[in-house]
């Protein structure tokens, strides 16, 4: 009776079952299997609703009303998007602060990825006194995330004063084109800033790097290839769902830290009494919006998986060759 | 004449810059000048910190003095700790940062277990969810979220930051469901197949196969969530006190007490001026207690740190068959 059962399960998920999964007995189970991975993610799945969608769902209805506080509770009145509007036509610092932001993400986040990519490889390299050095390169982690940052760039440890007597900024002016001016003498202001930064994208990188097999540069060493090939087609290609995770985590991090100007905006505007939690609301939507474009973007950059973490496809292509 | 030269030339890069397997001379001191050059830009600066926290009133005062005191005190730490009230405070900040982060890294272990080896339905969108979480800045869902918890009456508890951790909205949650992800990808999937085929259920695979080999993902999970639950100020302060920060009646974490460093400094001295002392007028705390506290604050993290380093380093060579 059983059996039956599961022939005619088989047959109606025979032509269903994706090509991505094995030809095994597995097949049959392949609804069991995914419902257990239903279990595994239905946690977070709950948690979504009750803390995020929701919430969520009540910030938008914000940013089409006007909120006001009152002493008998909030009051909301539908504006439409006369918010969003207001944001555009009347807001005199969001659009600034917003193409800024931009500018300096699209120039920090490559810079960052590399220095923390470098430091990671450095860290991986069998140095003496590698226990040293990791545990100084956690101190970005530490310090970065807490009121330590605040407490150094006020007094003025994240900036190097050489630049500035060099003469650089003048440097800058006459080389680089006007409107991205602003941005690049930023970045060498923050240059220390942007080390600072990396600390968590290197740990990450670090952990994907040691979960590479020495026996694949051995391998690669053997048939000829010297370091700087092995890192271009080993290191690379097996660290680059890493480089997805770290440029995202990067965008989010430049993005929410407590330094950055149009959060600043977004928590001011929250407090302020005549404007409200309705344009609070509305800007930090547009904010959203423009990083989840720039999350896209490296998505497109980095995401595109090459078959390496699909035992199907690499079949396929085992059988091409 | 030319292969001489090209031979000489060879050679003398292979001692330098060395090949695959053996670095050359050139190469390792690089290594250790870029590697000394940036721990010196994250040292100097905590490093500062700490001697500034040493010294005592003369030393603040005399600008010839600044990296070796002339008298160490400690009298700064007494100081700080007297003023974050550590006793009270430590255990908050220590319960508020440990079962939060050991929720997070266990649900979103889970998840991205879940995610990364299973054909669950809607995946994708599931995925794209993931990162709608983590790019929606914070601050969107603050006032409904704290709305959500006064009705409930959560709010001056550290419920507050424990109840979304345990269903993995806590902070940051979706990078640790995509590290986890990218973790139990690359852990071979002939493994689960051989404890299927032993007669292992799926319970069993995960927390005898993938679990052990994941272990230094639950280590960076732990770490991180550990550190930044322990850093947060804002939304605690919100959670916790409601933002009557200085009430002593509420529950409060070292971290914002720091944050209020000054004003509870100057209620402190005014308290002890009210019992006899001469201390009158405005008493603003001094740069070395302001250090003392903030290097209070920083050392349990690094505790923990040299704590786990090991295993963060064991974690990996366990890891058996790596790459497929």
């Amino acid at each position: 009776m059983k059996r039956v059962q599961a022939a005619a399960l088989q047959g109606k998920k025979g032509t269903a079952v994706r090509a991505g999964v094995r030809n095994r007995p597995r097949l049959t189970m392949s609804r069991k299997k995914s419902l257990v991975g239903l279990l595994f993610v239905t946690p977070w799945l709950a948690g979504f609703f009750i803390f995020f969608a929701s919430p969520l769902v009540q910030a938008v209805t914000y940013s089409l009303n006007k909120v006001t506080i009152t002493a008998s509770g909030r009051k909301m009145t539908y504006v439409g998007l006369g918010n969003y509007q207001d944001i555009f036509l009347k807001d005199a610092y969001f659009v600034d602060r917003l193409l800024n932001f931009l500018k300096e993400i699209v120039l920090e986040l490559p810079l960052i990825l590399v220095f923390s990519l470098v430091i990671a490889i450095l860290l991986n390299q069998s140095v003496r006194g590698r226990g040293i050095f990791r545990t100084l390169f956690f101190l970005p982690i530490i310090v970065v995330s807490g009121p330590v940052m605040q407490m150094l760039i006020s007094s003025g440890s994240t900036t190097i004063p050489l630049i500035e007597q060099y003469g650089l900024y003048e440097l800058i002016e006459e080389v680089v084109p006007k409107f991205l001016q602003e941005p690049v003498t930023g970045l060498f202001r923050e240059l220390l800033l942007i080390l600072w930064y990396s600390g968590v994208p290197t740990l990450i990188f670090l952990a994907g790097l040691q979960k590479i097999d020495g026996t694949l540069y051995e391998a690669s060493y053997m048939d000829g290839a010297s370091s700087w090939v092995s890192f271009w087609k080993i290191v690379l290609p097996s660290i680059k769902g890493m480089i997805l995770i770290n440029s995202i985590y990067v965008t989010v991090f430049l993005a929410t830290s407590e330094l950055n100007e149009v959060i600043d905006l977004i928590r001011s505007n929250m407090l302020n009494a005549s404007k409200g939690f309705g344009i609070a609301s509305a800007m930090a939507w547009i904010y959203s919006v423009c990083i989840l474009v720039i999350i896209g973007l490296c998505y497109f950059l980095f995401g595109r998986t090459d078959g390496s973490d699909k035992p199907g496809r690499r079949g396929r292509k085992g059988g091409k060759r | 004449m030319k292969k001489g030269f090209a031979k000489c030339f060879l050679s003398w890069r292979t001692k330098l810059i060395g090949r695959p397997g053996h670095r050359g001379w050139l190469f390792k001191a690089m290594i250790y000048v870029l590697l000394v050059s940036i721990g010196f830009v994250y040292l100097y600066p905590v490093l500062g910190m700490f001697v500034t926290s040493l010294m005592g009133l003369p030393d603040l005062l005399d600008a010839a003095v600044k990296w070796v005191p002339t008298a160490v005190t400690f009298d700064n730490y007494r100081e700080a700790l007297d003023v974050m009230r550590v006793k009270e405070t430590l255990i908050n900040s220590v319960v508020g940062a440990l079962l939060p982060s050991l929720a997070q890294t266990a649900v979103c272990a889970l998840t991205g277990y879940g995610l990364a080896r299973y054909q669950v339905p809607f995946k994708k969108l599931i995925l794209g969810l993931l990162i709608v979480t983590f790019v929606v800045p914070p601050y969107v869902l603050l006032v409904p979220n704290y709305v959500m918890f006064s009705d409930y009456g959560l709010l001056g508890t550290l419920k507050t930051l424990i109840y979304p951790a345990m269903l993995g909205q806590g902070m940051k949650s979706a990078i640790f469901v995509l590290i986890f992800m990218q973790f139990f990808r690359q852990t071979p999937l002939s493994l689960d197949e051989a404890a299927r085929v032993d007669g292992a259920g799926e319970a069993r695979i995960f927390f005898g196969i993938a679990v052990p080999l994941a272990v230094p993902a639950f280590i960076i999970s732990f770490l991180f969530s550990f550190v930044w639950y322990w850093n947060e100020t804002y939304f605690t302060a919100l959670y916790l006190n409601g933002n009557n920060i200085g009430d002593t009646t509420k529950v409060s974490t070292m971290l914002l007490e720091l944050q209020n460093f000054d004003a509870m400094y100057k209620q402190r001295v005014q308290q002890v001026a009210s019992w006899g002392a001469s201390v009158m007028g405005e008493s603003v705390a001094n740069e070395a207690i302001k250090m003392a506290a903030t290097v209070i604050t920083i050392l349990p993290l690094l505790i923990l740190y040299f704590c786990l380093q090991k295993y963060f380093v064991e974690g990996i060579d366990r890891t058996g068959i790596t790459g497929e």
